[in-house]
């Protein structure tokens, strides 16, 4: 199990991690798997609507940035995706199941707004926090060598193994951030998904973060992304979903800089957060 | 240092271990004294008892009934921390002392079953039905509301102990017994047939934890990814609160219904002080609730004590001391 990640880890991370923006998606002979898609969701909280008439797919190799004001329904549109809340109408696959359907659990990293700003007080190891990207696959029976040897090279990926035996609570910011994707990686994860990752985190080690994210996703992990600086998700992601409860954009970067989705979706109220890199 | 410190960790579980099987050992043999083998051992634990009276000075461990106490009291020991550890860090605390006082409400419609009814089954076996339908009844909520928030809970906790009130006014006329000893704990009231149960309980609860280890420290950890992961997040959080109802239950009988919840709080709160990760906070919980149960046991039999105040007490202490060891400040636990 360990071998093959490894060997997928392997491929294509020879790229410019900065600049990597050819994926197999562009190529027409080859059979594109569509990793996420939602097709005319529709959800709302009692009368609010959050998310109205979506629909967007997300194609295996993927960087999809997915940005809108506050409130505007991009972390419910993610738990859509993921199967955490059910469309009051519409459709969503993952994987090319029904939502509701599917079952490999594994298949899935999530690193959830919740988990990033917090995680304070319980006493977890970030070994302990890496092997739960396990649990997944063992079910009932006992962890084995394959699963510590994929947690292992999970947290060297991400660079935490000098801090395995600490308590995640007492890491930094960026620090507990990597020890989340090493937990998805040591799922084997295809589909990472980051609700605002780099909240609370310094300048420095969320360039380093985003690095990382990169040459992941030239690995061909697909990510969908949640951010609030525009600037990161311009200059990492490959595609852009722009959300105000309804989609305003959704299509590669160039076409999202030169299109008015930005000014549309955040409407008058201006507030664009965009950093300088 | 970590090494050291790991294999005293490891010495203590399997005193703990073996302790416990002596225990269960001990109520076994009490039952099924009639069966010549068990018969002979159960001798040799009397035999047992009379030389550590003789050499500890007591009156105490020469009486078959304290054993059955002392047996109920290691147990709890093991499976209130064991089950709080989970309870503690999904800041679900206050399940445990809700489930208490729901398992009055049985206790109270036992003794009134018992008086009109006739019917002779333990009080104890209502309390375990009335509280697993308290434990389904407080999960059901829970879905439905605010996540485990404070309001249903405490909605839970008055409400039961409400009817409890209630139907021990109802039946006082009736039933001859005590209500106090299940309020506040007492070590005579531990029965052989409450031992039992006790027994089979803790099997089952330890079992179950075994079991779903890695399942309830993901959800704890971080739910929703554990529901991203497709861990069937509701059956396993069931689980949980019905195996709080059951430790409850268990523990009431030496415990008492209003101080249950410390033993479930307590030693993790003082082994979450000092641990480095989750294993080993439910290793130290269970280590500070052995600890608690001795020092309570002590206290309550030295000073004619009521038991669940004086194990509660010395539960704090422990806790008070591990803050002083931990350099950490009070206040991490609270704001986790």
């Amino acid at each position: 199990m360990a071998s093959t990640m490894g060997s997928r880890r392997a491929t294509g991370t020879d790229g410019d991690a900065g600049t990597g923006r050819t994926k197999p998606h562009g190529d027409p002979r080859q059979p594109v798997t569509d990793v996420v898609s939602v097709k005319d969701v529709t959800f709302a909280y009692g009368e609010t609507p959050a998310v109205s008439d979506v629909t967007l797919s997300i194609e295996e190799g993927d960087f999809l940035g997915l940005i809108g004001p506050n409130g505007s329904g991009k972390t419910t549109l993610l738990h859509l995706m993921l199967g955490l809340l059910a469309p009051d109408s519409g459709r969503v696959e993952l994987f090319g199941e029904p939502v509701d359907e599917f079952t490999d659990g594994e298949r899935i990293g999530y690193v959830s707004q919740k988990a990033t700003s917090g995680g304070g007080g319980m006493p977890v190891t970030v070994r302990e926090s890496v092997t739960m990207g396990r649990f997944a696959h063992a079910g009932h029976s006992r962890l084995d060598e394959d699963d510590r040897a994929a947690v292992s090279e999970a947290m060297e990926t991400v660079g935490i193994s000098g801090l395995a035996d600490r308590r995640i609570g007492r890491l930094s910011g960026g620090q507990r951030q990597r020890a989340y994707i090493a937990r998805a990686l040591a799922s084997e994860a295809d589909l990472l998904a980051l609700d605002e990752p780099t909240v609370g985190v310094d300048a420095e080690s969320r360039d380093a973060f985003y690095a990382l994210l990169d040459s992941l996703n030239e690995s061909g992990i697909t990510i969908v992304l949640i951010e609030h600086d525009i600037g990161v998700v311009t200059d990492r992601a490959d595609r852009i979903a722009c959300i105000n409860t309804e989609l305003f954009h959704h299509g590669d970067v160039d076409s999202f800089v030169e299109s008015d989705a930005l000014a549309e979706a955040y409407g008058a109220t201006g507030q664009v957060v965009h950093h300088d890199h | 240092m970590a090494g050291l410190r790991r294999r005293i960790e490891r010495l203590g579980i399997a005193a703990t271990a073996a302790l416990s099987a002596l225990m269960v050992g001990f109520v076994l043999c009490y039952w099924l004294q009639d069966y010549p083998p068990l018969g002979a051992a159960y001798e040799q634990y009397r035999i047992a008892g009379q030389w550590l009276d003789y050499y500890l000075g007591t009156n105490v461990f020469r009486h078959p009934y304290m054993w059955q106490s002392i047996a109920t009291g290691v147990l709890i020991g093991v499976v209130g921390p064991l089950v709080g550890t989970f309870l503690v860090h999904r800041q679900m605390a206050l399940i445990g002392e809700t489930l208490a006082h729901t398992a009055f409400a049985g206790v109270a419609v036992g003794f009134l079953a018992a008086g009109t009814l006739g019917w002779n089954g333990s009080p104890l076996l209502a309390a375990l039905v009335v509280g697993i339908l308290g434990a389904l009844g407080v999960q059901w909520l829970a879905e439905r509301t605010d996540a485990y928030g404070d309001v249903p809970i405490a909605i839970m906790l008055t409400g039961s102990f409400a009817v409890g009130t209630l139907i021990v006014s109802y039946g006082r006329g009736q039933t001859g017994i005590s209500i106090e000893d299940y309020l506040f704990g007492n070590l005579a009231v531990v029965t052989p047939s409450g031992a039992r149960l006790m027994t089979a309980l803790s099997v089952a609860v330890v079992a179950g934890v075994a079991l779903t280890y890695k399942q309830l420290l993901f959800i704890t950890f971080d739910e929703q990814a554990a529901r991203v992961a497709r861990l069937n997040v509701s059956a396993y959080n069931t689980l949980l609160v019905v195996m709080t109802a059951v430790v409850v239950v268990g523990a009431m009988q030496v415990l008492g219904v209003i101080l249950v919840a410390g033993m479930l709080v307590v030693p993790v709160a003082a082994a979450s002080q000092l641990a480095g990760g989750f294993r080993e906070t439910i290793t130290l919980s269970v280590l500070a609730g052995q600890a608690a149960i001795a020092g309570g046991f002590a206290l309550s039999i030295a000073a004619g004590l009521p038991s669940g105040g004086s194990i509660v007490v010395v539960a704090i202490g422990i806790y008070l001391a591990a803050i002083a060891l931990s350099s950490r400040s009070v206040a991490r636990l609270s704001t986790h």
